[in-house]
């Protein structure tokens, strides 16, 4: 029997029941539709966090004190042994290979007139900052110097949520502010950078590394950022921070990321998240499966008489289960089309408001799961019924 | 060519099991049809008519005993060679008429032949001269339904003749038909005989057996 007979008799026995087939349908589409726009959400997110990453640069090498992922001193508070000193050792060490800007990250209030910035995080650094940080990029102004950082001046670059909440339409460079009790002047303001896992980076103020730890009364940093000349020479200088550190502190007192190991980071949860959401959804498609397997055992017993026809009149057992079997194929990747389509539109409307990126693998997999879901799920009403006996079934009230 | 036997029954019985009843409904059937025969069956109600006619057509198998068609050992042979045996020897028309309601009167008629893996042309063009014949060509797009009960079994007998068999059987074909229409549909089996194709038909109705030239009655599940 040719395909184009199979098609139109599977096309006119769905239409002959077109409510039915359109519920059994509905369920494939919630699965497929399901398993795009989750899928898309998680691969989205993806993206975003990478180009966040990235946009500190590949070179980019951080020590954070503490031990990343590790557990906490007993008490839980985890006590920074993290110095300034080190970060001078480091600069030396390192003269010839890297960039070093160590970073004391305050959150403190900032003051223009009757206007207030309240959890600024406030950032004391050296001179070399933008040139480690690839992201900080002084669009306006300009940044301090290296005297004016050995001075201790109060000198300020801020960020753009600064500017907005604090100066609003003025020039904000040459302005004097406060930060906590002490005045500062505004030099630079620094280009939009974003947010990161849900941390907006403009409401930044950076300041002199000196004025900050005279201003907290810190010798500890919450970071160093360090940008090597070359790529490739980031193992040799991971290996050599390690040494310059480990003459002072214990292993578990300090962690060395880089741009690279962030994102494995990154990629290995959403990755996690791609598969929960998936298999959430493709739970949601198992159901859809369930359907058509039940609408095709109903068609089966309601056609039986018809099925002891055809074979009366000559039709083989192949024939019959094709005839089943391509109507469930049909049902569900009707289903799946239709559940692609709807994906691809709301996985671009979620775009605009959240973060979400059609993936082509996950069209293809939702595409070839239908099909798969329609064989496996119409065999077993298939192969029933192209095993009935013809006296039988010609008998069949 | 004329004589030559077509079907030969040889000692077949069929029991039907229920449960721990058992119904012994052919008790030892003997039959041997010639090409070009007309035979009627007759017999009371129940008794195993309908049975013997399904055996005949291959539909079921009996409980015991042999059958020849065409000197082939048909109990031999497997599902599938079976419905290609049917496909091609044996035309089926039935009291109930069995046509497919979503199909159109062609699509119903050239059904045989897309089993028969006809080509499409071939088998309308075929299908066409079947209505023709039979003078149901105005009707070929209709539906089924829409169509008299004299005119939906001569659909049927179009069906039975689409790939040419040898054999038609008949099971009760005048059953559901006014005089008028049965009698239309006896001449046709009378005509379509006297065209060389072996008919077995049956029947309870006196008039219509008459119309056989042989006719055979089943009388506690043997043959008279
Ligand atoms: N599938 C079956 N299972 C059990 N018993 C059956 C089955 N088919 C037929 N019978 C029984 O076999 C006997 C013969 O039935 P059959 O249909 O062959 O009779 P018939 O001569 O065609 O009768 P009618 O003239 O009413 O059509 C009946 O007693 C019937 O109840
Ligand atoms: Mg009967």
């Amino acid at each position: 029997m040719d395909l184009n007979e199979l098609l139109k008799l599977s096309w006119r026995a769905l239409l002959a029941n077109k409510l039915r087939s359109f519920l059994t349908t509905l369920g494939i589409v919630i699965g497929v539709f399901a398993i795009i726009l989750l899928v898309s959400i998680a691969s989205g997110l993806q993206t975003y966090i990478t180009n966040q990453i990235q946009g500190f640069g590949s070179n980019l090498i951080f020590i954070i004190p503490g031990r990343l992922g590790g557990a906490r001193t007993p008490g839980g508070v985890m006590v920074n042994k993290l110095l300034i000193q080190d970060s001078q050792n480091l600069s030396v060490k390192l003269k010839n290979v890297a960039d070093i800007a160590p970073v004391i990250q305050q959150i403190t209030t900032a003051k223009y007139q009757n206007k207030d910035d309240e959890e600024t995080s406030i950032l004391g650094t050296t001179a070399n900052y933008t040139k480690t940080v690839k992201n900080a990029v002084v669009e306006h102004g300009r940044y301090f110097s290296q005297s004016q950082e050995l001075s201790g001046a109060k000198v300020a670059v801020i960020g753009q949520t600064v500017k907005n909440n604090l100066f609003e339409l003025e020039e904000p460079v040459g302005k004097r502010f406060f930060i906590g009790n002490n005045i500062y002047t505004v030099i630079g303001v620094l280009k939009k950078r974003g947010a990161i896992f849900g941390i907006d980076q403009d409401n930044t103020v950076i300041i002199p590394l000196s004025s900050a730890k005279r201003q907290f009364g810190v010798n500890q940093v919450n970071a160093i950022y360090i940008s090597a000349n070359n790529e490739s020479q980031i193992p040799f200088i991971k290996d050599q921070i390690s040494s310059v550190l480990l003459k002072r502190l214990t292993k578990d007192e300090f962690t060395i990321q880089t741009a690279e190991s962030s994102l494995e980071i990154v990629t290995n949860v959403t990755n996690i998240l791609s598969l929960a959401l998936g298999g959430i959804a493709a739970i949601s498609l198992l159901v859809g499966g369930i359907g058509v397997a039940n609408i095709m055992l109903v068609s089966v017993t309601e056609r039986t008489r018809e099925i002891g026809l055809r074979k009366a009149l000559g039709a083989r057992r192949a024939d019959i289960l094709k005839q089943f079997l391509l109507e469930a194929v049909i049902l569900s990747l009707t289903g799946g089309v239709i559940g692609i389509m709807l994906g691809i539109t709301g996985s671009l409307i979620l775009a605009r408001l959240l973060v979400s990126q059609v993936t082509i693998w996950s069209v293809f997999i939702a595409f070839g799961f239908s099909v798969i879901v329609g064989v496996v799920f119409g065999m077993a009403p298939a192969i029933r019924a192209s095993k009935l006996s013809p006296i039988e079934a010609l008998r069949y009230e | 060519m004329k004589d030559q036997e077509l079907i030969n029954l040889i000692n077949i019985t069929k029991d039907y099991v229920i449960g721990d009843v058992v119904t012994k409904v052919l008790k030892g059937i003997y039959l041997k049809v010639k090409r070009g025969e007309f035979i009627a069956i007759t017999g009371r109600s129940g008794s195993g008519k309908s049975t013997l006619m399904n055996l005949i057509g291959l539909l079921d198998t009996p409980t015991n005993g042999s059958y020849i068609l065409e000197e082939a050992d048909v109990l031999k042979f497997k599902e599938d060679e079976l419905s290609d045996l049917r496909n091609r020897k044996i035309g089926f028309v039935f009291q109930s008429f069995n046509l497919l309601p979503r199909s159109t009167v062609l699509e119903n008629v050239i059904l045989p032949g897309i089993y028969a893996g006809v080509d499409k042309k071939t088998r309308e063009e075929k299908g066409r001269n079947l209505l023709l014949k039979l003078d149901l060509l105005e009707q070929e797009s209709k539906r089924p339904n829409r169509l008299s009960g004299g005119q939906q079994q001569r659909v049927a007998i179009a069906r039975a003749l689409m790939n040419n068999p040898d054999l038609i059987l008949a099971d009760e074909p005048t059953g559901n038909l006014d005089i008028k229409s049965g009698q239309d549909v006896m001449r046709l089996l009378k005509k379509l005989n006297r065209e060389g194709k072996t008919i077995i038909l049956i029947t309870h109705e006196r008039d219509i057996a008459k119309h056989a030239k042989r006719v055979i009655e089943l009388i506690d599940g043997k043959i008279s």
